[in-house]
């Protein structure tokens, strides 16, 4: 049994309008990531998927509220601390976040190499300047970066460089978890792979000791993370391994989802792509049972009256659905004759 | 099978260089197609090869540099704002951002009704124009008694995007462009929207254009895919022989980085 690098139980944060409405975006998810594993969380746009990344933090501000539930990393319990005292001692030492599109967010005017001593210096790690270089380029050089990267303003570098450049600096104080969003949506597909590439070099070197990462591009967490986790509405939808979430997935949710993968590869020209019609409900008057009736083919009586618990299906597999797993089996098994295009 | 099917639109020797001197670009560089009636093409790139340009070329929206546009076996002449509106009623485009592409001040049936009056229906009875708009919004599954009175920015991008789509339902161009239309949508709702343009193509039998750098969708969809790198055309086929079986070294690598399910996705080569 493997170490638990982050645990969270029964997370629930909420946004809280300037109308004083509440919106439940993360809804009672718990997940357990071990050492030197990666976890994927996927879903559609507005299902959930950063606000979870940002609740992971423990680093709260408005309109994002804490509710309850619990953030254990490396066994600290990290919730409900003091957002200063979380900025101090958790962020980039324990958990470290790469937010979406971050590679925008160098500023112009400043150098590579003084975003890597901002980060040490704000740790108050009293180092010189020729320690912080000697660092810099010992970590660059690892991760395949060429050390003169340091000395150039960001506008100099191209994106996937930047985005390299981004992920290096958050794990300069060697984090215990990594959350990535999005890390390479805006690239293009050679950049985007020697993202991946680096990221699964920095699990391997152990500069990282597990990681978290988000995206809507499926056949990507396919290829880069252990487990994946289907979020809809704010809620989990789907637990299992990457192999099975994709090749065999439980809600139809996840089945929908799966169904749209589009890749350049033979057979996929015959088969009918899967669209779920609808859009997603409204969080802030959320349907009373299960989130995903109204836009599920599978619909019954039964799914609108109460909320659906999260069913375990062993070997910490999961899934939300009121039909039972050798069901749901068979109702796929009969649909699968009809994709062909 | 080519001798049935007509060319539609081909260009030859198309160039477009931007700037001058030592700030030279050649974003497309003497660029030869031939597009046939009825067909599904793709134009595949990573970004800055210059796709976007050759699309706004067709379009008619910047001049090229040099080479020339044959529109149905004719040099096309957009010398006047009369003959480009004339052009443009024959080529149509969808865009890759929904939510930029409409007047915010216009209500839909303002959108709706002006594709009618392009087609020449300015002078139909209101009654008549109703039910063409219905029927256009039914096309693509949207309600027309619910979008009514409303703003395009009342609805969700996939919804922007399905309107688009019956706005090219109301024009029945001969081409329609689309650039990267699902790239700013769900995968969830992607399918729908490529469904309708399939079906639309089915229908009317438009020439339709993908611009896209996914080179899964570009399989997905298309007849023939063409590849560019630096404004050049490198490969060009049909579908499978240049998915499946490329033979240029850029097209390889180019799908060989793509992370697919089936097939093992090699991280050596980067």
């Amino acid at each position: 049994m493997s170490n638990v690098m982050l645990e969270v139980k029964e997370l629930t944060t909420k946004y809280i309008t300037r109308f004083g409405e509440d919106v439940y975006a993360v809804d009672h998810v718990s997940l357990k990531v071990e050492e030197g594993k990666s976890l994927g969380i996927a879903g559609e746009s507005g299902c959930g998927k950063s606000t979870l990344a940002l609740s992971l933090m423990g680093y709260y501000f408005p309109p994002l509220h804490y509710t309850s539930g619990e953030i254990i990393i490396d066994g600290k319990n990290i919730s409900g601390m003091n957002p200063d005292d979380v900025r101090k001692s958790i962020l980039g030492t324990e958990i470290a976040y790469i937010p979406q599109s971050a590679m925008n967010a160098l500023n112009p005017t400043r150098k590579i190499i003084h975003f890597i001593e901002d980060v040490l210096l704000a740790h108050d790690l009293l180092v010189t300047r020729k320690d912080i270089y000697d660092r810099a380029r010992i970590l660059f050089e690892t991760l395949g970066l060429p050390a003169e990267v340091l000395q150039k303003y960001p506008v100099e570098l191209s994106g996937g460089m930047k985005q390299r450049t981004v992920i290096a600096v958050s794990v300069l104080l060697l984090p215990k978890v990594l959350i990535a969003d999005e890390p390479s949506s805006a690239l293009d597909v050679t950049s985007q792979k020697m993202v991946i590439k680096m990221l699964r070099q920095l699990m391997e070197i152990g500069y990282i000791s597990s990681m978290i990462f988000i995206t809507h591009e499926l056949p990507l967490l396919y290829n880069v993370t252990d487990d994946i986790m289907v979020m809809y509405a704010g809620q989990i939808v789907e637990k299992a391994t990457s192999q099975e979430a994709v090749f065999d997935p439980l809600h139809p949710y996840a089945k929908g989802l799966m169904g749209s993968i589009i890749v350049p590869e033979k057979g996929l020209r015959d088969v009918k792509l899967a669209a779920i019609p609808g859009v997603p409900p409204n969080l802030k008057k959320p349907p009373a049972g299960c989130q995903f009736a109204e836009r599920c083919k599978y619909v019954r009586e039964e799914c609108t009256l109460h909320s659906i618990p999260l069913r375990d299906a062993g070997d910490g597999r999961a899934y939300r659905c009121i039909i039972s797993e050798k069901e749901l089996r068979e109702i796929y098994a009969r649909e699968a004759d009809k994709n062909v295009r | 099978m080519s001798d049935e099917k007509r060319i539609c639109l081909s260009t030859s020797g198309l160039t477009k260089v931007f700037g001058f001197g030592r700030q030279k670009t050649v974003a497309v560089d003497h660029v030869d197609l031939n597009l046939y009636e009825g067909e599904v093409v793709s134009l595949v790139g990573e970004s800055g090869s210059g796709k976007t340009t050759l699309a706004k070329m067709l379009l008619g929206l910047i001049n090229s540099t040099e080479g020339d546009v044959y529109f149905q076996g004719q040099k096309r002449d957009i010398s006047t704002l009369r003959k480009k509106q004339e052009y443009w009623k024959n080529i149509q485009a969808i865009f890759q951002d929904p939510f930029s592409s409409y007047n915010i001040f216009n209500k839909i049936d303002a959108v709706l009704l002006d594709c009618i009056r392009m087609r020449g229906g300015g002078k139909l009875p209101h009654a008549k124009k109703i039910e063409l708009m219905a029927e256009a919004c039914s096309f693509v599954n949207l309600k027309f008694e619910e979008l009514t009175n409303k703003y395009p920015f009342e609805l969700s991008g996939g919804q922007m995007q399905r309107l688009m789509i019956a706005r090219i339902f109301l024009l029945k161009p001969k081409i329609l462009l689309a650039d990267e239309p699902t790239s700013m949508i769900d995968a969830s709702s992607r399918a729908t929207i490529l469904d309708e343009l399939m079906q639309l193509r089915n229908e009317t039998g438009m020439t339709i254009i993908f611009i896209t750098h996914d080179i899964g969708l570009a399989y997905y969809v298309s007849d023939s895919v063409y590849i560019m790198e630096h404004g050049k055309l490198v490969e060009s086929g049909s579908a499978d022989e240049v998915i499946l079986h490329p033979k240029e070294a850029y097209t390889q690598r180019l799908i060989s980085d793509v992370p697919k399910i089936h097939e093992e996705w090699d991280l050596s080569t980067v």
